[in-house]
């Protein structure tokens, strides 16, 4: 056999076992690495700017702030690494509260409400789902679409009125952690969602389909995966999650009003991205997204701690985006620039122009 | 070929024999001899010849009466610099119209070309020739301007030259056709062709009415019938690869560059792309052709040089070489390029194909396969025979019919149940269908076969690893680690990914579309055996294939599908490349099932 | 190889070339009619529902109104032909408006124009910034616009903490410009309108606009061949930040007070919105300016033809998106039909 030109190194059956083989390329690890390290200057900043920064409380409030964000950015994280996005998840939401709030306010009984609201976001994931895979829109125009639809359904529903009086017992949520602890219930529920999302995107055979998809729809097409059955499932779980999330944000708040959510969808994708997610599909963690969760709503807390005007935490979290996509594309821009500056540098080309004239 | 005069075509066209090319100073070739029209074109002979300014116009030479221009045997002029080489093919005092020297280039660890070496002379068809590997697509990335050469010297007319990118390389009249054109679908013909370069009007705007103009008059000097206001959404590789052609013209390119155009071409749409290359050569422009189909480059070229290893290992006149030589050159050593012989006997009827019909694709299509039997799909690119087999497999769709396998009809909805019933599908595009290229060469492998990897619903890593090591090894596939990209592999070996990826599933059908297409030649033989094995182990085999070689090499069973019909079968032992090439463009009549 | 060619067949005088390409333009040209048509029989609708529609005041309003959308959706259109996004048009604009507008009360008499001047150099440099990113870095423009969008409305939001601009300290002159009518039509909306035409003239008719179509329908070939490609971009994004810019001063016109939450909270995926209404692929290569103007115009329209139909103005954010997913629907509909028509010529050419 003649030797191979392309592969520089001898055939070696020999590969590293296990979870090696199943964590996607290098950087990616150097990424959430790198983010975990900012998860943790974020947290020794924040001991050193506020003493009240480990308190029970505080973790408390943390968990509690960002828990929907952060639970909604689990099924994106499965969406956008299958190479779609959905940015009707706020307005999912607000659909969700609009629901509660109006059919408590019609004398329903809870459990019946839950199931409705389910429903409503089983309903609205399918929606999103059909329209990208079957008459097959770009996820993007569609979400938009939707995004509107969604928080306009909430808005005919609940119109300008404002819903408040919820019993306690589910309010509480808001004021109390799970079984006394500091530990709020949305924090425990990302928790567990975190780890089903996680065995389910890097161990099953579905999460390997995801990541086919997002890296090359056609050849998981042909590898047999069905890709249009997956995505769709994937939608809807993500309308489900994002109504759990509006129930929660809802009791939190103790109101059901039709802005609830007004805005997060941006929050939720940059939480993604952050977490290391590539944008174009096919690259992405679940640790990592966790981590990026951490490093959000770490900011944002330390910020409120500080006094410091909290909605301009929005600066180092754009700030940390922009870093997660210019770390890994590094080595290529200081090439890319190197080349330019040199190609400045160079006098004309020898050979006269022949009206390739560009101004 | 016409038995009785091995150097005349079928259609009447010298084309010399194999070996010899179409040397200008040879026997007047197409010039004398009416042109075949190719099959866009008027038959009327009444056109005047559009001739490219340098050439004395001849309108008076009758026999040369049709549009498709054909390059007068007399134009010597910057053509036919071979005349002027030594008797051993090695160049002569010429200048050539460009010339690489010793070049390198190494991405990292891999040294993509160690001294390649190459000279283009003017008027004439150079062929560049070489195994997957060997160096040659790199080649053409330093004369496009997209990669800078590590050392050696590029001389552009005689003059050293550095290209710092693709506008460069146009500037030094450069241009190169890929495989693949790159257009933009959502522009005009016409507006592809001039971007960046549109004729102007007063106050720097767009002359669209010039620039239609102009591109027709481009069109037409090729010989070919397109809309410039055409937008290029839809059209076919041929159509493309002609806009292309036409913006290299407009380019007032001296160096064209084709690199493997013909691949996804129908045999009608390669000869208007031959009688393009003829134009250009007559111009005086010098042709790099890049194939690695043989019979062609005995065609239409005068030069040739091979590639192996990163190196040049042979360059000279095509006059005196034989196919064989080329592939000793360009392989090392003699290849036994027969495959495993043994037609098989076959089994029971895996797959019934009835009556399959899809608007506008196939008509009527009805066939079985048998196990232990390949069946070849002949035809023109274009026949319909990818798309009856992704109809087989349940990712197109079909409108009548019925597809059976082992007795169970496939309701054909999506992949799933045919990979239940035991079908594997080996696409046509490797990069695109066969492989995600994100993905290391183990989960490539492992992809279609997660189910029975995994334990309690968590994929099992060790399976998986030892599914591929077993896999890789029993294919002889050349990688690095498992682990490693497969975009890293060679185009043979990735095939082989792709292959190993179904058998793995131990499929007893296994549909192979284009199974050898840009692979290397010793590999390609090693395709072709492990097929004749799996056949030998009892698997059905349908193979689709436009490369009628490989096709009588490897197909017990012949089938030829013609504009979406099933127009001719025949045994091995019946078939010949006339035979299925007549029945493929619809000369023969009467064979049909 | 036997190369055997079929019989020369009679050229169909390129018929089938010539009606293939009338077919893709009837096409095309339907997209931008057909929105035209849409909001014509919108208005009409609902002008014989309730003539009041169609009154002087309401189409004002609706000009005016939608003009600063029009007009940051020329630029979003630059950007999206290109195959790129600016979610940070939001931002921009609001702190523009308020920087802008806040000049009034800081430096006594300054001259209108040279506010606007400033709001466009203010939108510039953010523009310029983010197309050097998106150029430079080759990094996703989604998620470069999206950090920026979050980095100027933090900066907005530090700069402005509680204060407002209000509408006292504005010279009248500068709050009179969207009541300024010529013939009944509002100046303001006659600008943009002109503005936009330019804009797509331009796109039209200059290398460096068809350029950006180039570089939106196929990338890597417009980088082979030879299109400055980072170049364009920086230019698309610049401009677009530049308009923004400018809209941010004419909503401080319209608004007159200004706080934090100028622009609206979903602004950017409004304009958005209208861009792709009006015809522009999302992911580039084609569209107009003008298209994307008179999508602005439809969703502005409706919310005002709902108030007057006594409609619950709740109704019309569901409406506008329901449309945006109607019209996304019908352009894939139509060029699956255009396709699978294109094909079946083809087929019949023998190619």
């Amino acid at each position: 056999m003649e030797p191979d030109r392309d592969t520089s190194l001898a055939a070696t059956v020999d590969a590293p076992v296990g979870w090696r083989s199943r964590i996607p390329a290098r950087n990616m690890l150097r990424w959430e690495t790198g983010l975990g390290i900012v998860v943790l200057a974020i947290g020794v900043l924040g001991v050193s700017t506020s003493s009240e920064f480990l308190t029970g409380t505080n973790i408390f409030n943390l968990g509690l702030q960002s828990g929907e964000i952060a639970i909604m950015a689990l099924p994106m994280t499965l969406i956008i690494i299958s190479g779609e996005i959905d940015l009707s998840v706020a307005s999912i939401m607000g659909m969700a509260s609009a629901v509660l709030g109006y059919l408590f306010a019609k004398g329903w009984p809870m459990p019946a409400i839950f199931v409705v609201v389910l429903l409503v976001g089983v309903a609205a994931g399918a929606i999103n789902g059909l329209l990208i895979t079957r008459v097959g829109l770009p996820s993007l125009a569609v979400t938009i679409g939707t995004l509107g639809l969604y928080r306009g359904v909430a808005n005919i529903i609940l119109g300008p009125n404002t819903i408040s009086n919820f019993p306690t017992a589910y309010t509480n949520l808001g004021v109390n952690g799970v079984l006394g602890t500091n530990l709020s219930f949305s924090a425990a529920i990302f928790i567990v969602l975190a780890v089903i999302f996680g065995v389910v995107l890097h161990f099953t055979p579905v999460g390997r389909s995801i990541y086919a998809m997002g890296a090359s729809p056609e050849a998981a097409t042909f590898a047999g995966i069905r890709v249009k059955r997956i995505k769709t499932l994937l939608y809807i779980t993500s309308g489900v999650i994002c109504s759990l999330a509006g129930v929660l944000l809802t009791f939190r708040l103790s109101t059901a009003v039709n802005t609830n959510g007004l805005g997060l969808e941006l929050d939720v994708v940059a939480v993604v991205l952050l977490g290391g997610v590539s944008i174009f599909g096919g690259k992405g963690t679940i640790v990592g997204v966790v981590l990026g969760v951490l490093a959000f709503a770490g900011i944002s807390n330390a910020l409120l701690l500080t006094n410091f005007n909290q909605e301009a935490a929005s600066i180092p979290v754009g700030i940390l985006l922009l870093i997660s996509v210019f770390v890994p594309n590094m080595a290529q821009l200081t090439r890319r620039l190197r080349d330019a500056v040199t190609r400045r540098r160079h006098a004309a080309p020898p050979a006269p122009a022949m009206g390739s004239g560009h101004d | 070929m016409d038995p009785e005069d091995p150097g005349r075509g079928a259609d009447g066209r010298d084309r010399g024999r194999p070996g010899q090319g179409t040397t200008p100073d040879a026997t007047p070739t197409d010039a004398a001899q009416p042109t075949p029209t190719p099959p866009d074109l008027p038959p009327d002979a009444a056109q005047p010849t559009p001739r490219p300014p340098d050439l004395p116009t001849d309108a008076a030479r009758p026999e040369a009466a049709p549009p498709s221009p054909a390059p007068a045997p007399e134009a010597a002029g910057p053509a036919g610099n071979g005349d002027q080489d030594r008797a051993d093919g090695a160049p002569g005092t010429a200048v050539p119209l460009l010339s690489l020297r010793g070049a390198a280039k190494s991405f990292g660890a891999v040294h993509a070309i160690v001294d390649a070496s190459i000279d283009l002379y003017g008027g004439e068809v150079h062929a560049l020739v070489g195994e997957n590997g060997a160096g040659k697509s790199t080649l053409v990335k330093i004369l496009a301007g997209v990669h800078r050469p590590d050392s050696g010297q590029l001389l552009v007319n005689g003059t050293p030259t550095v290209l710092h990118g693709p506008a460069a390389a146009q500037d030094a009249g450069i241009a190169v056709i890929y495989q693949e054109p790159t257009l933009f679908p959502d522009l005009t013909a016409a507006e592809n062709i001039f971007m960046g370069r549109q004729p102007l009007r007063r106050g720097r705007r767009i002359d669209a009415r010039r620039m239609r103009a102009q591109a027709r008059a481009l069109f037409e000097r090729l010989g070919v019938r397109l809309d410039p206001g055409r937008i290029c959404r839809g059209l076919s590789i041929a159509d493309q690869q002609i806009i292309e052609i036409a913006k290299a013209l407009s380019l007032e390119a001296r160096i064209i560059v084709m690199d493997e155009p013909t691949a996804a071409l129908s045999a009608a749409e390669v000869a208007r792309l031959f009688d393009v290359a003829a134009t250009l050569r007559a111009s005086g422009a010098a042709v790099l052709f890049i194939s690695h189909r043989l019979e062609e480059v005995f065609e239409i070229c005068q030069r040739v040089t091979v590639m192996r290893d990163g190196r040049q290992v042979l360059s000279r006149k095509l006059a005196g070489l034989t196919a064989d030589d080329l592939v000793r050159a360009m392989v090392g050593r003699q290849l036994d390029d027969r495959a495993a012989d043994g037609h098989h006997t076959p089994g029971d009827v895996v797959l019934r194909v009835e009556r399959l019909t899809r608007e506008g694709v196939f008509t009527d299509v009805s066939f079985d396969v048998r196990a232990g039997e390949i069946v070849a799909f002949a035809g023109l690119v274009g026949s319909g025979r990818s798309e009856v087999a992704r109809a087989i497999f349940g990712i197109d769709h079909y409108d009548a019919g019925s597809v059976t396998v082992r007795g169970r009809p496939l309701r054909g909805s999506s992949p799933t149940g045919a990979m239940a019933a035991g079908v594997g599908f080996v696409p046509e595009d490797r990069r695109q269908q066969g492989l995600v290229m994100d993905m290391s060469v183990q989960q490539n492998m492992a992809l279609a076969s997660l189910g029975r990897l995994r334990r309690a619903g968590i994929i099992s890593s060790k399976s998986e690893r030892n599914f591929a090591a077993d896999w890789a090894l029993r294919l002889r596939i050349k990688f690095g680690r498992l682990t490693d990209p497969v975009s890293q592999l060679s185009g043979g070996n990735q095939q082989k990914v792709v292959l190993a990826k179904w058998l793995g599933r131990q499929p007893s059908l296994l549909i192979v579309d284009e199974p050898t297409r840009g692979i290397d030649i010793a590999t390609k033989a090693e395709v072709h055996r492990l097929l004749s094995q799996l056949a030998g182990n009892g698997v059905a085999i349908l193979m689709i294939s436009s490369e009628l070689p490989e096709v009588l090499r490897v197909g017990d069973r012949i089938l030829v599908m013609r504009e979406g019909r099933l127009v001719a079968e025949y045994p091995h032992s019946e078939a010949s490349e006339e035979t299925i090439m007549s029945a493929a463009t619809g000369q023969l009549q009467g064979q049909a099932r | 190889m036997s190369t055997t060619l079929a019989p020369p067949r009679e050229p169909p005088e390129a018929p089938a070339d010539l009606s293939s390409r009338r077919l893709t333009e009837r096409v095309f040209r339907v997209r931008e009619t057909g929105i035209i048509a849409v909001l014509g029989l919108f208005v009409l609708i609902t002008a014989v529902i309730q003539p009041r529609f169609v009154s002087s005041s309401n189409i004002q309003f609706i000009l005016v109104d939608t003009s600063v959308y029009a007009l940051v959706a020329l630029g979003e259109t630059m950007v999206i032909i290109s195959r790129n996004v600016d979610l940070s048009v939001q931002s921009v604009l609001a702190l523009s408006a308020y920087l802008s507008a806040g000049l009034f009360g800081h430096v006594h008499g300054i001259p209108i124009p040279v506010v606007f001047l400033v709001g466009f150099g203010i939108g510039v440099a953010f523009g310029a910034a983010n197309g050097l990113m998106v150029s430079l870095g080759r990094v996703p423009s989604l998620v470069v616009t999206l950090a920026t969008l979050y980095i100027i409305q933090g900066i907005d939001i530090l700069i402005v903490g509680g204060n407002e601009v209000v509408a006292s300290s504005l010279p009248s002159g500068f709050t009179a410009i969207p009541n300024v009518t010529v013939l009944g039509i509002p100046w303001l909306a006659i600008a943009v309108a002109a503005v936009i035409g330019i804009g797509a003239y331009y796109l039209r008719t200059f290398r460096s606009g068809r350029e950006l179509y180039a570089i939106g329908s196929n990338p890597e070939g417009a980088q082979l061949a030879g299109i400055p490609v980072a170049r364009r971009v920086f230019t698309a994004f610049t401009l677009c930040g530049g308009i923004a810019g400018v809209g941010g001063v004419l909503w401080a016109a319209q608004y007159q007070t200004i706080n934090t939450s100028a622009g609206g909270n979903n602004f950017s995926l409004i304009v958005i919105a209208s861009v792709v209404v009006g015809g522009v692929a999302i992911f580039g290569g084609s569209g107009s300016p003008v298209g994307a103007a008179i999508g602005a115009l439809l969703l502005g329209t409706i919310n005002v033809a709902l108030d007057v139909l006594g409609i619950s103005s709740f109704w019309d954010q569901a409406i506008a998106g329901f449309l945006l997913l109607v019209a996304i629907t019908l352009d894939r509909l139509i060029s699956l039909r255009l396709a699978a028509a294109l094909r079946k010529r083809s087929a019949h050419d023998g190619t």
